[in-house]
């Protein structure tokens, strides 16, 4: 295996603010203060300490990457994920040479292509055919190189009969699968590609896939950036996790490396996947909610996000002093807009398989089987009750809430690589009829 | 963003570093990407002539009517005297020139803040861009040329006395001169934008006191004596001065105003290109 590219303690420092004026008139009113011997009416106000502490913010710095090594090999496929902000697109862009790096290198061997630019570069009164050439020369290719390929550029966008119409008149789709078509057949040997997946309808997306895969077949590198858990997993060979600057994970189990992503808790805000009671609610005689809590099915404690090739059990435990024939209670599971998606009570089935209750501690479990709920953000909310009578825990008014949060895992099918559209994403199989 | 070669068996072929001197300035690969600036060409070229009809006839229309304008108010109104140059063709000559020196500095200085969104999107040698804009001014340049040699015929035919000098033939020269002199500016200035965005309104007004500070609406002839010194710093008098002396074979212009004029022309181009190139690795931080 040969390096391809080779990065050595890369930072990139932003600075916070504004430091140094960005206007003229008032450089020029600093100038003018300064030779009167005036305090210059435009400088900061130096409330902070001059702590030189490198990593701090509060000297207007911010280093979106901090001191990253890593090493490329030729015809591997590199996934790299990280929350937003993690420092990927910095990274990126340096490896883009859209901007420069603040101390260290990157040696790279061969044409790197990014695909950064989906069509950026595209002018909308030209015609396809002229702006493959423009895009093209962008790209750095030559005027002959696009000329040998442009029959399999128009070709693989599957756009020839509006190859010479203006691109201003093609759809969305239409513009992304020339753009694609045009950087993939630029013959680069390391390809950036970032988040191009979410465009394109679902054959141009296998389209892209097999193109991908065929051109880390023919030994080119390729850097995959997504949030798409599932085309990471399909596609990557290798896998590194970015956090705040750092290369936090790396393995060439891809499995791993998303393990060890969603475990770091994926791009949201806190999620709780437990709730315990401190007395918030008030106890009842015949139902003392104690514990809310999931699962897997050996009974340990889910982190979230989970994956959806996981069954999640949703657990309860309580306490009861009196039993009443009437009790029931369950979940409800609402979706990130809170609308209800479904209503979960133990006394749903037939009689006889009502979970057994008894006087004192209860522990009881109900599973949300895998493959049943889209990726997303739910919550869920505990419900008890004595029917037709009295709400014991209100989904309402009490709030024993727990969230659930699905990344990845949605499907092993090739052709099923990103969050559908829709509430469920269940996987219902066909056959001969 | 050099060539490597000190690592023995795999040559990297590229190095991404941090910019380090003022003189990182890698022109050989501008050479690489002169399709690029070819394409660019060719695309404002097409665009211009697919989205409107008068837009070609607008080249036309825009330096007559200034020159007639200027005929009437300079000429009749302040009664500035233009030698033995019929008015007419005295005004357009120095307007034919000045539009295309204030066209391409207007559009190189705005090179950074126009071209924003692709710039953060893919690498390429962003001094393409303000290049491709000074050739492409020169096409349209071209079309206001013929406009004055159709006048300049007109005159001649009817008996002007119009002396044109053999020194026509380095009339080539003289318009590389001024595209390289506006290419140079345009990049100062657009590096300078970076920094101090409030520079781009000041654009316009610089064009024109600058416009004053040229002989455009008057000849040389008519400033005095001891401002000549000073006045012949700007190339650009130089540049209208030889120009008038190759269709008119007569000016005030002299040898070595044409020397100052060339190397401030350098100075300017030289500075421009170490400016731009020291402001184009980062500019993307400050947007």
């Amino acid at each position: 295996m040969k390096t391809v590219i080779k990065i050595e303690n890369l930072w990139k420092e932003y600075r916070l603010g504004v430091i140094g004026h960005k206007m003229l008139t008032h450089d020029l009113q600093s100038w003018w203060a300064r030779i009167r011997g005036n305090e210059d009416p435009n400088s900061k106000i130096d409330f902070m300490s001059q702590d030189q502490h490198k990593m701090s913010k509060a000297n207007g710095r911010f280093y979106a990457l901090q001191g990253v090594d890593l090493e490329i090999q030729q015809g591997e496929i590199l996934g790299i994920i990280g929350k937003n902000g993690a420092g990927k697109s910095t990274l990126l862009k340096i490896l883009s040479r859209v901007t420069a790096p603040s101390q260290g290198l990157i040696k790279v061997k061969g044409r790197i292509a990014s695909l950064l630019e989906v069509g950026t570069g595209f002018h909308p009164e030209l015609t396809g055919r002229e702006n493959v050439f423009l895009n093209g020369a962008i790209l750095g290719m030559q005027r002959f190189e696009i000329t040998r390929k442009l029959d399999e550029i128009i070709e693989f966008a599957g756009i020839s009969r509006h190859i010479d119409t203006p691109v201003k008149r093609y759809s969305s789709g239409m513009h992304v699968r020339l753009a694609f078509a045009v950087a993939a057949h630029l013959d680069p040997e390391i390809l950036i590609i970032d988040e191009v997946l979410a465009v394109g309808d679902a054959d141009f997306q296998k389209k892209c896939l097999g193109k991908m895969e065929s051109i880390s077949g023919e030994g080119r590198t390729i850097l995959f950036v997504s949030h798409q858990m599932n085309a990471i997993e399909k596609l990557c060979s290798r896998g590194i996790v970015l956090e705040q600057g750092n290369i936090n994970f790396e393995s060439e189990q891809i499995r791993d490396v998303i393990g060890h992503y969603l475990s770091g808790g994926g791009d949201d805000e806190q999620l709780s996947a437990e709730w315990i009671n401190d007395n918030s609610i008030k106890s009842s005689r015949y139902f003392e909610p104690q514990e809310f809590f999931i699962t897997d099915e050996k009974g340990a404690r889910l982190t979230l996000p989970t994956k959806n090739s996981d069954d999640i059990y949703v657990n309860i435990k309580f306490r009861i002093k009196e039993i009443d024939p009437a009790l029931s209670f369950g979940y409800e599971l609402f979706n990130s807009e809170h609308k209800h998606v479904f209503i979960c009570n133990q006394t749903d089935g037939s009689q006889s398989s009502w979970p057994e209750i008894k006087v004192g501690d209860n522990h009881v479990r109900s599973k949300i089987p895998r493959h049943l709920l889209n990726e997303g953000n739910y919550y869920i909310k505990m419900t008890a009750l004595l029917y037709n009578r009295v709400w014991l825990v209100h989904p309402g008014k009490d709030s024993v809430k727990l969230d659930i949060s699905i990344r990845g895992g949605l499907s092993d099918s090739p052709y099923w690589v990103k969050k559908r559209d829709g509430e469920l994403a269940p996987i219902y199989l066909w056959e001969q009829a | 963003m050099s060539q490597c070669t000190n690592e023995s068996k795999d040559a990297w072929n590229m190095i991404i570093k941090p910019k380090t001197g003022w003189f990182d300035i890698d022109l050989k690969e501008i050479w690489r990407y002169r399709n690029l600036i070819g394409m660019f060409v060719k695309r404002d070229f097409v665009t211009f002539y697919k989205q409107t009809i008068l837009g070609p006839l607008w080249y036309i229309i825009q330096p007559l009517f200034t020159t007639l304008v200027f005929t009437i108010i300079f000429g009749k109104v302040a009664k500035i005297p233009t030698d033995t140059i019929p008015p007419f063709l005295f005004y357009m000559s120095g307007n034919v020139m000045w539009a295309y020196f204030n066209d391409s500095f207007k559009l190189t200085s705005d090179t950074f803040n126009a071209n924003a969104k692709i710039f953060g999107k893919v690498y390429f040698p962003r001094m393409t861009v303000p290049i491709a804009v000074v050739i492409i001014t020169l096409l349209q340049f071209l079309i206001q040329f013929v406009l004055f040699l159709g006048f300049y015929f007109y005159f001649y035919l009817k008996g002007s006395p119009l002396n044109f000098s053999i020194s026509l033939i380095f009339l080539p020269l003289l318009l590389i001169q001024m595209a390289l002199f506006s290419l140079g500016a345009g990049m100062i200035i657009s590096s300078l934008t970076t920094k101090y965005k409030d520079l781009r309104f000041a654009i316009g007004f610089i064009l024109q006191l600058w416009m004053y500070a040229t002989p455009v609406v008057y000849p040389l002839t008519q400033v005095p004596d001891w401002l000549r010194p000073y006045y012949v710093l700007n190339p650009m008098v130089s540049v209208v001065e030889c120009f008038r002396y190759m269709f008119f074979g007569q000016s005030a212009i002299e040898m070595e105003y044409i020397f100052v004029s060339c190397a401030i022309t350098t100075l300017i181009l030289i500075a421009g290109i170490i400016l731009f190139c020291r402001v184009e690795k980062t500019f993307m931080d400050t947007v």
